[in-house]
């Protein structure tokens, strides 16, 4: 703590910030450009200004960057000097001689960091009457939008793609004047996290394509929480609404996961929500073909399927916990599944299991970016979960960090600490069957079959502790690799270990576990970090149920009258002769869900479920978070809930004492009381009631516009805004704002005389730390008590991977853009999806024929050399739909085929 | 007794002055051009449509009686439907005063009685008339930075022609 003085008045800092940081913690307002919160300072812009004394009796001063200089104990600033506020006015004048007159049609406008700095610095008239340089702009991909004129030379963009995503195909080009922010040329941005370029740059140069095809001002959207359905990272978002339509998802703070920035497919992928395929009615096959029926036929249809035979529930990894809930409570927990065929749904449930009793730490992305030597196992996590993977990133600095502070440099001077640190990198090492897009700040890669590298990680555990099994048989190579990480991990200070599901392998997994459970009995804090394949996978497994399979086989002994889906895509589970059989196996079939799927035709009834944009629910992350979402935008019609409408099933088959829930509380509160494992589910945002100084939090802004106008089309009479189910904030601008909200509850971030995202600030207790209001989410699984002892290790080590003639072992490869379900049918996130090919080493051919479940693919081939022979790498989930586990497939190529 | 006289004497006064009453809708009254009456958007000197859907005026409208949906064409902005309901618009003039574009303009017509409420809600094509309205020469498209068919990049009003990022010289 240090005392610094701010215009006279005495301030507490922390130590080691600098000015800028320590002024706007104390509420000061300081213009300022190319400092941000998680990419430091490097004095660009000159735009944050202040007067600093050398002592009380020093009454010239001098003017220093605030974002530059420390602040010491004792120091005194002014802000409000007025040569200091001469300069930042000068500065910012400077600034704007080249910008276009371009507010009015700028996606920028009314969030405009740069609209916000002139105004706080008093520029208004603009005196400069030369000409104004123009860029021509670039066209970037179905992401981002490009309007070079705008661009005040901050700096921002390139340092968070190049230096902190580590991008490669953004620069800064020519210089002075002329200086340009792009692409060597016109082409799609390579990174999977170029959509932060909208937040991070303070102008209109970076904004969202997509959304300014339906654009709308920042004030005029209905803003409301939400949780990233895409992945099972479960970054925080807001999504934002306008007359009735989702129009886009931003980034919402939490200082223990996502923090500043998303993933593209998060950002993109709320697409679905509008798009075509979505179901709006409520469908009855007759006669072969789907009628539309009134929600109360179709409810009380189910009651005379109930009658005949047993009902069977399927929930989902992607559903919400309440939906799961009620699926079980209707069905019954020993007729409920969770929507996942082995080997997924073995290993999910394994994950959760070994995060419950492994004695090492489960880390929140932030802990991850803490972390000084990370171990990627068998999952490429920059795809399977894109959040992770650049948290992982960044925990690479770690040592230029430690160098920095050796070196007495502040860590938030980003340019000295990066310079320094070039030779000092945290190691990253990365065992995986073909590269990865993280290879590239890694020390160390190995590509190797599933079996190969479970092997390898059970030789870095039985390194770290004899006690873990050794492993037989490992080649001199393979011993050596495992040497340098046993090693790296033990000189580490918090080592980390990461893998999951991708490769459908339990021994990667148990292995990972080893590792992370032997660094812990050598007194090391490690921490294990497995990734699933979904939002709530987490909360699946820790829920339990039966596997596609179980299902399946009661179905072929008769034992299923009626199968109840909810929000669950079988054909992306079940080979398509599964799926056929199961089918024809059961007597009625029943689909809940918000979009298509290719069984709706199929389904004897058809439910419209609300997606989470327009619903309130928990989702549980791959660390165990229960994190809150709340509708943004009405559900149309008979659209409801999914648990709603199992809600009605109960009903209707007479069981409603037990499933008689009116509001989301209702139910959240029923899983806390039955389930003892979500006992504090309760905690992950405040509830339905919650007021915020006697109102509620209000999540349309005060300066919406168009109230009485927007629906006059349909009637001019003015129609009261119905509450919004399941949400504890008011549809309308009525109801009460402030900064100390909590962070569960952000509907929108706005601050006086802060319209963009950077009034985030204001929300902090401090700069990058926790939100004033709290509400983070909250850990279900939590390291074990359970006593570890050499007992635990798994002992299931899988012998070498052999190679086999004519056949190759084909990997599932995830996808940012195209693999996940919901974003994949989002417009955006399908343009960006590159078609799916066979990747495989060596001079191969240019296509293939692959025989998997009986159907022959032709399909493909990319020449990919990093892969080790026998294995090739295809797509899941793509163009074979229910391909998402190695498997062994005959392969033909072409040329023989001819 | 002396008020109640007075009184009559003033009434009796009237007989000579002028007439106020005129025989509207027969003659109408002079209104001038600033009067602020019927809404309309107008054209740019080209014939285009000014309005490039910056929602300013609807968010500076007291009453929210405009709605409108901003839509895109080779670079231009211009609204995908502009709605105001008169029904609710106390003629204010705000959103004339906030347009950047000129677009929206307040004229001297106020005979915009209706039997059928819902017949007050006026949609663009209600709206768009042919000219510029008050402000004949303004194109917001000329100070703007915006390439716009017609317009490229540096063609705007003191501006300098692209730069060539490819080149040496600083
Ligand atoms: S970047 Fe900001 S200041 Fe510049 S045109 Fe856009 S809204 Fe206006
Ligand atoms: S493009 Fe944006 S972030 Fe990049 S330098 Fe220009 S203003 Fe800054
Ligand atoms: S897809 Fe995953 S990493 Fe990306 S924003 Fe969503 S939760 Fe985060
Ligand atoms: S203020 Fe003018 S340009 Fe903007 S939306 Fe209204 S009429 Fe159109
Ligand atoms: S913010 Fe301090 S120089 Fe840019």
């Amino acid at each position: 703590m240090a005392t610094i003085h701010i215009d006279g008045e005495p301030h507490e800092t922390r130590d080691g910030e600098n000015l800028l940081q320590a002024v706007l913690e104390a509420g000061v307002d300081l213009p300022y450009f190319c400092w941000h919160p998680e990419l430091g300072s490097v004095g660009a812009c000159r735009q944050c200004a202040v007067k600093q004394f050398n002592g009380p009796d020093d009454k010239r001063g001098r003017i220093v960057m605030a974002c530059m200089t420390p602040a010491t104990e004792g120091a005194i600033i002014s802000v409000s000097d007025p040569e200091a506020k001469e300069f930042r006015g000068e500065v910012v004048e400077w600034l704007m001689t080249n910008h276009p007159h371009d507010c009015p049609v700028c996606e920028e406008g009314g969030e405009c960091h740069l609209q916000d700095m002139t105004v706080m610095t008093g520029h208004r008239a603009r005196r400069y009457r030369f000409e104004k340089r123009t860029h021509r702009n670039q066209d970037l991909g179905p992401f981002v939008k490009h309007e070079m004129n705008r661009c005040i030379s901050c700096y921002r963009c390139v340092r968070f793609y190049r230096d902190y995503a580590g991008g490669q195909d953004l620069a800064a080009f020519a210089s002075h004047n002329n200086m340009y922010f792009g692409r060597a040329e016109s082409g799609t941005l390579e990174s999977p996290f170029a959509g932060n370029l909208i937040e991070v740059c303070p102008t209109g140069v970076f904004t969202d394509k997509q959304f300014s095809k339906t654009y709308s001002r920042k004030w005029d959207m209905r803003g409301a929480p939400s949780v990233c359905a895409h992945c099972s990272v479960g970054c925080n978002t807001i999504v934002n609404e306008r007359a009735g339509t989702v129009r886009r998802t931003i980034n919402r703070y939490n200082d223990e996961v996502n923090r500043y920035f998303l993933c593209d497919r998060g950002r993109y992928g709320h697409g679905y929500a509008n798009a075509d395929t979505r179901i709006r009615v409520v469908g009855q096959l007759i006669d072969g073909v789907h009628h539309q029926v009134p929600s109360q036929a179709a409810i009380s249809h189910f009651a005379t399927f109930a009658e005949d035979g047993p009902v069977i529930g399927i929930g989902s990894a992607r559903a919400s916990l309440e939906t799961n809930y009620a699926l079980r409570s209707l069905v019954g927990a020993a007729q409920f599944s969770t929507g996942l065929a082995e080997p997924a749904h073995g290993l999910t449930l394994l994950a959760a299991d070994i995060l419950r009793t492994t004695p090492a730490h489960t880390p929140s992305l932030h802990d991850v970016e803490q972390c000084d030597a990370v171990f990627m196992l068998g999952e490429d996590a920059l795809s399977t979960a894109p959040r992770l993977g650049l948290s992982m990133r960044q925990a690479t600095r770690h040592a230029s960090f430690l160098n920095a502070d050796r070196n007495r440099i502040p860590r938030w001077m980003d340019a000295s600490v990066r310079m320094m640190g070039q030779d000092f990198i945290s190691p990253l090492m990365i065992a995986t069957p073909a590269a990865t897009g993280l290879d590239d700040c890694a020390v160390l890669t190995q590509h190797a079959a599933p079996d190969d590298l479970a092997r390898l990680g059970f030789a870095v555990a039985h390194l770290i502790d004899e006690a873990a099994p050794a492993v037989p048989g490992l080649t001199e190579a393979e011993s050596t690799v495992a040497g340098r990480i046993a090693e790296a991990l033990l000189a580490a200070d918090k080592p980390l270990v990461v893998s999951g599901t991708q490769l459908g392998s339990a021994a990667l997994m148990q292995a990972a576990a080893s590792i992370a459970a032997a660094l812990m009995v050598r007194g090391k804090p490690a921490a294990l970090s497995l990734v699933l394949p979904d939002a709530n996978s987490m909360g699946v497994a820790l829920m339990g149920g039966l596997s596609l399979d179980a299902v399946c086989d009661m179905a072929r002994d008769g034992k299923v009258g009626t199968l109840i889906v909810a929000e669950a895509d079988l054909t992306r589970q079940l080979a398509p002769e599964r799926v056929e059989a199961l089918l024809g196996q059961v007597r009625h079939f029943v689909l809940i869900d918000h979009s298509e799927s290719p069984l709706i035709e199929r389904a004897e009834l058809v439910l419209p479920a609300a997606p989470i944009t327009h619903s309130g629910g928990t989702m549980v992350n791959m660390e165990g978070r229960a994190q809150r979402f709340l509708p943004v935008a009405f559900p149309e019609g008979p659209v409801e809930v999914s648990w709603r409408w199992l809600r009605d099933f109960a009903e209707s088959i007479g069981q409603d004492d037990r499933m008689a829930w009116q509001t989301l509380d209702d139910v959240v509160a029923a899983i806390a009381r039955e389930l003892t494992v979500f006992a504090r589910i309760g905690e992950a945002a405040p509830s339905e009631q919650y007021m915020l100084e006697s109102g509620h939090i209000r999540s349309q802004t005060a300066r919406v516009s168009g109230r009485t106008a927007i629906r006059s089309h349909i009637s001019v009479r003015d129609q009261p805004v119905p509450p919004m189910p399941d949400s504890p904030l008011s549809p309308t601008m009525e109801g009460t704002y402030s900064t100390s909200m909590p962070g569960a509850l952000v509907p929108y971030y706005h601050a006086p005389g802060w319209n963009s995202e950077q009034s985030l600030n204001r929300f902090q207790q401090e700069i990058g730390g926790p939100m004033r209001g709290g509400y983070p989410g909250v850990r279900l699984v939590d390291a074990a008590e359970a006593v570890w002892s050499s007992a635990h290790y798994s002992t299931d080590l899988p012998e070498t991977f052999a190679p086999r003639d004519g056949s190759i072992l084909l990997l599932p490869e995830s996808r940012i853009f195209g693999s996940e379900e919901l974003s994949a049918l989002a417009p955006a996130i399908a343009e960006r999806a590159e078609p799916a090919v066979v990747r495989m080493a060596g001079d191969g051919p240019s296509e293939v024929t692959l025989t998997l479940d009986g159907i022959r693919h032709r399909l493909p081939v990319l020449r990919d050399d990093s892969l080790p022979p026998g294995l090739a790498f295809y797509p899941a989930h793509m163009t074979l739909r229910a391909f998402a586990a190695p498997v062994w497939v005959s392969l033909e190529t072409a040329e023989a085929l001819a | 007794m002396i008020g109640i006289i007075r009184t009559l004497w003033l009434t009796f006064l009237h007989l000579f002055h002028k007439n106020d009453t005129v025989p509207y809708p027969e003659t109408k009254p002079y209104l001038s051009p600033r009067y602020r009456g019927r809404i309309i958007l107008s054209r740019d000197p080209n014939g285009e449509e000014r309005c490039v859907a910056c929602n300013l005026c609807a968010a500076a409208c007291p009453v929210d009686c405009i709605s409108l949906q901003k839509g895109e064409k080779d670079g231009r902005w211009y609204p995908e439907f502009f709605q105001i309901n008169f029904s609710r618009c106390i003629f204010c003039g705000f959103c004339e005063e906030a347009c950047p574009t000129y677009a929206i303009q307040l004229t001297p017509d106020f005979e915009m009685s209706e039997y059928v409420r819902q017949n007050l809600v006026y949609e663009k094509q209600d709206l768009l008339i042919s000219g510029t309205g008050k402000y004949p020469d303004y194109s917001f498209y000329n100070v703007s930075g915006l390439a716009i068919p017609g317009k490229d990049k540096g063609e705007a009003e003191r501006e300098a022609a692209p730069i060539d990022i490819h080149a040496l010289l600083p």
